[in-house]
């Protein structure tokens, strides 16, 4: 789960790692008035949304008087921000947070992740902040530092050092750089995150370590034990029909194409994905229905993915174990009685009384294309989503 | 003999008394697998499909003489019991439960480290089908019948690509030595390339087919494995070639967030070290008799 730079802030100053003055506000006027209340004569005017890449924007703007807050907000307020990390729909403005300007000597990458070749946290850092580490491991990789935390005794104090040493940090502020990377890292390890990024931690020009940004990514299958973090979830930032999926206990993630795609299964979700495009169409989405595909999760399912208005053939692969297929066609049958489909429905079921399954099918009088391998469902899947739309053979 | 489990491997069931886990049991004491016990904390002197219930691995350890454990038990508890499995002596565990926070994993990992290697357990999983040798013994909950017992190992990550693979296999009268799942966590217990240790190392393996996907440095792992140290042919396919960067496809761990971690580049690496790709998960069983 993603949360907004303001949130992030707030959880990481919680940890003692130090952030410009700064306030949310949910109106251009409001943010006018925390600019005032804050003090100063220069402010940043951040939208939040959850990506990064917002500078680039548009989503950042530098501003002198009310007047300009103000209509920097106007601008942002209620509009779609489409960075490099949105894709082409954007995300939503309905926040900005407005921050007192610091003046800024340098810029320090510093991010926190779960290795998964070492299987511990590590903290990646560079002297080369505000570029992207995607960019830094291209044009500067020997500016990067990395160091592992030992999960018995966690983040020394001389690994701290250490990386301030690396990265040049000057003598006086190495204790405000150990309070920073332990701050992180306890944040990470309480709060159960699975990313923090502080890009860029800056060294100001009155000498104090600042986090300018914050990203904060948490691991949902801890937040259970998180109620507090659990809050800070903001679903305008996430794709509806994705949150709508979640909240039903369904994976599902949406793409461009025009075949849906119901799968038991997240590995066998994804070759389906691959066969669709092998056999000449583009899956419409990743869907895994999970290990029972009980007759109210494939309704579900159907309703999700005729939700998406480019669906135009669907296409269900069930690899029956345990939960045999008979059981899983009455699923079909029932769902389709249930769920308004009017485009083909292609079915390929395999595994515990395949043959059952079929009859079941067979007999249920519905229009429903079967399939018995992978490929054929593919095949057939494509090839129903052609003839029913036929303007679509030009294109193909 | 087959790695991990044979006929004879004593196995108990952490979690036994929940409803999924006694579904399995049953279906594991059918297929032949010698389920000696169960641990649920507080319900120890209950049986379970006349297996016997104990409050803690250490009880059930002693009165069965227990190699290999099996857990169900819930996310939130999940870790704990594997700690609770590594210091009763348990030898192999299979870890079935979805869910299990990244954190935990790495302090479970870092809690096995914590015996000398002769007496360390060995875990896959979690978030995995589980493991299982054809005619032999099964821990997990896959559909035993979709196997013939043979010659072919089989590792990969997902539960139902895994069922395809064996069931391509089985349409062409190829059997299965063992098929392990390590899981579709960022974070488990063993890694592609442990297995394939074990596969090289068994007789009754003679060829390997891994079945990877997305996400993760295992897959690359593995083929600078295979390229100094297997002498066995392996065939691997990777799924995922139509999934898009920085997205989560349903398991945890299926994530493309670095280089060498799409389909497409794992698909590079794996045939630069020698490995046979299937193009594609309708050739899988192709492709393994292919080399055989």
């Amino acid at each position: 789960m993603d949360i907004h730079e303001y949130q992030a802030k707030e959880v990481l100053s919680n940890f003692g790692v130090e952030i410009p003055a700064g306030a949310l506000a949910y109106s251009p006027e409001q943010a006018a008035y925390r600019a005032r209340e804050m003090g100063g004569d220069k402010w940043i005017v951040k939208a939040q949304v959850h990506a990064g890449g917002r500078g680039k924007a548009g989503g950042v703007k530098l501003c002198d008087t009310d007047d300009e807050i103000q209509s920097a907000c106007e601008d942002m307020f209620g509009k779609k921000l489409v960075t490099h990390q949105t894709g082409p729909e954007g995300k939503g403005i309905y926040r900005v947070y407005v921050e007192a300007a610091v003046p800024i000597d340098r810029e320090i990458y510093l991010g926190f992740v779960l290795d998964r070749t070492s299987q511990r946290i590590m903290i990646v850092a560079s002297a080369e902040g505000g570029m992207e580490i995607e960019e830094i491991s291209e044009t500067k990789p020997e500016s990067i530092v990395r160091s592992t935390v030992e999960p018995a005794v966690g983040l020394r104090d001389f690994q701290a050092r250490e990386i301030a040493f690396k990265l040049g940090i000057e003598p006086g502020l190495t204790q405000a750089m150990v309070r920073t990377l332990q701050g992180c890292y306890l944040a990470f390890r309480e709060l159960d995150a699975t990313m923090v990024e502080i890009n860029p931690l800056v060294v100001t020009g009155d000498n104090r370590i600042l986090a300018l940004d914050a990203k904060m990514t948490f691991d949902d299958n801890a937040l259970f034990r998180h109620p507090q973090i659990s809050e800070l979830r903001d679903k305008s930032q996430e794709d509806p029909r994705e949150a709508r999926a979640a909240d039903r206990g369904l994976s599902y993630v949406g793409l461009d194409g025009n075949i849906g795609c119901i799968v038991n299964g997240a590995g066998l979700a994804m070759a389906t994905m691959d066969t669709i495009k092998l056999a000449g169409g583009e899956p419409a989405n990743f869907l895994d229905i999970g290990g029972g595909a009980t007759p109210e999760r494939v309704a579900k399912a159907f309703r999700l993915v005729m939700s998406d208005e480019n669906v135009q053939a669907v296409l269900v692969n069930i690899f029956a174990g345990i939960n045999r297929c008979d059981w899983v066609a009455e699923g079909v049958v029932q769902a389709l009685k249930e769920v308004k489909v009017d485009v083909p429905v292609i079915v390929r079921l395999a595994g515990t009384n395949v043959e059952e399954g079929q009859k079941i099918l067979a007999k249920s009088g519905l229009p429903i294309i079967r399939a018995t391998t992978l490929m054929e469902a593919a095949e057939r899947s494509v090839a129903a989503w052609k003839s029913d739309h036929p303007l679509n053979l030009k294109a193909v | 003999m087959s790695i991990y489990l044979d006929r004879d491997t004593r196995v108990i069931v952490q979690g036994i008394t929940g409803r999924m886990a006694q579904f399995h049991t049953k279906d594991m004491l059918e297929y032949g697998t010698n389920v000696v016990g169960g641990v649920v904390p507080g319900k120890g002197g209950e049986t379970v499909h006349g297996v016997p219930v104990f409050d803690t691995v250490k009880d059930a350890v002693e009165a069965t003489r227990a190699e290999a454990s099996l857990v169900f038990v819930p996310p939130p508890f999940a870790a704990d019991s594997i700690m609770e499995a590594a210091d009763a002596g348990i030898r192999y565990c299979v870890c079935i439960t979805d869910g299990i926070p990244a954190q935990d994993m790495i302090q479970v990992k870092r809690y096995m480290m914590r015996y000398p290697k002769e007496r360390r357990m060995v875990l896959t999983g979690p978030n995995c089908a589980g493991t299982i040798s054809p005619g032999k013994a099964m821990l997990g909950i896959m559909p035993g019948h979709i196997f013939l017992p043979g010659h072919v190992g089989i590792v990969g990550r997902s539960g139902t690509l895994g069922y395809e693979a064996a069931a391509q296999l089985k349409e062409r009268g190829i059997g299965v030595s063992t098929s392990v799942g390590i899981g579709g966590d960022p974070i488990n217990g063993s890694s592609f390339r442990d297995i394939l240790e074990q596969f090289e190392n068994d007789d009754d393996t003679h060829v390997i087919a891994m079945i990877g996907e997305i996400g993760g440095p295992q897959e690359a792992e593995a083929a600078a494995y295979i390229q100094d140290h297997v002498t066995k042919p392996v065939v691997a396919y990777v799924a995922g070639l139509t999934a898009p960067k920085g997205r989560t496809m349903g398991h945890a761990g299926a994530i493309i967030s670095a280089f060498g971690e799409s389909a497409s580049e794992k698909v590079e690496i794996l045939s630069a070290a020698g490995v046979t790709v299937a193009e594609n998960p309708a050739v899988i069983g192709e492709t393994i008799a292919s080399v055989m």
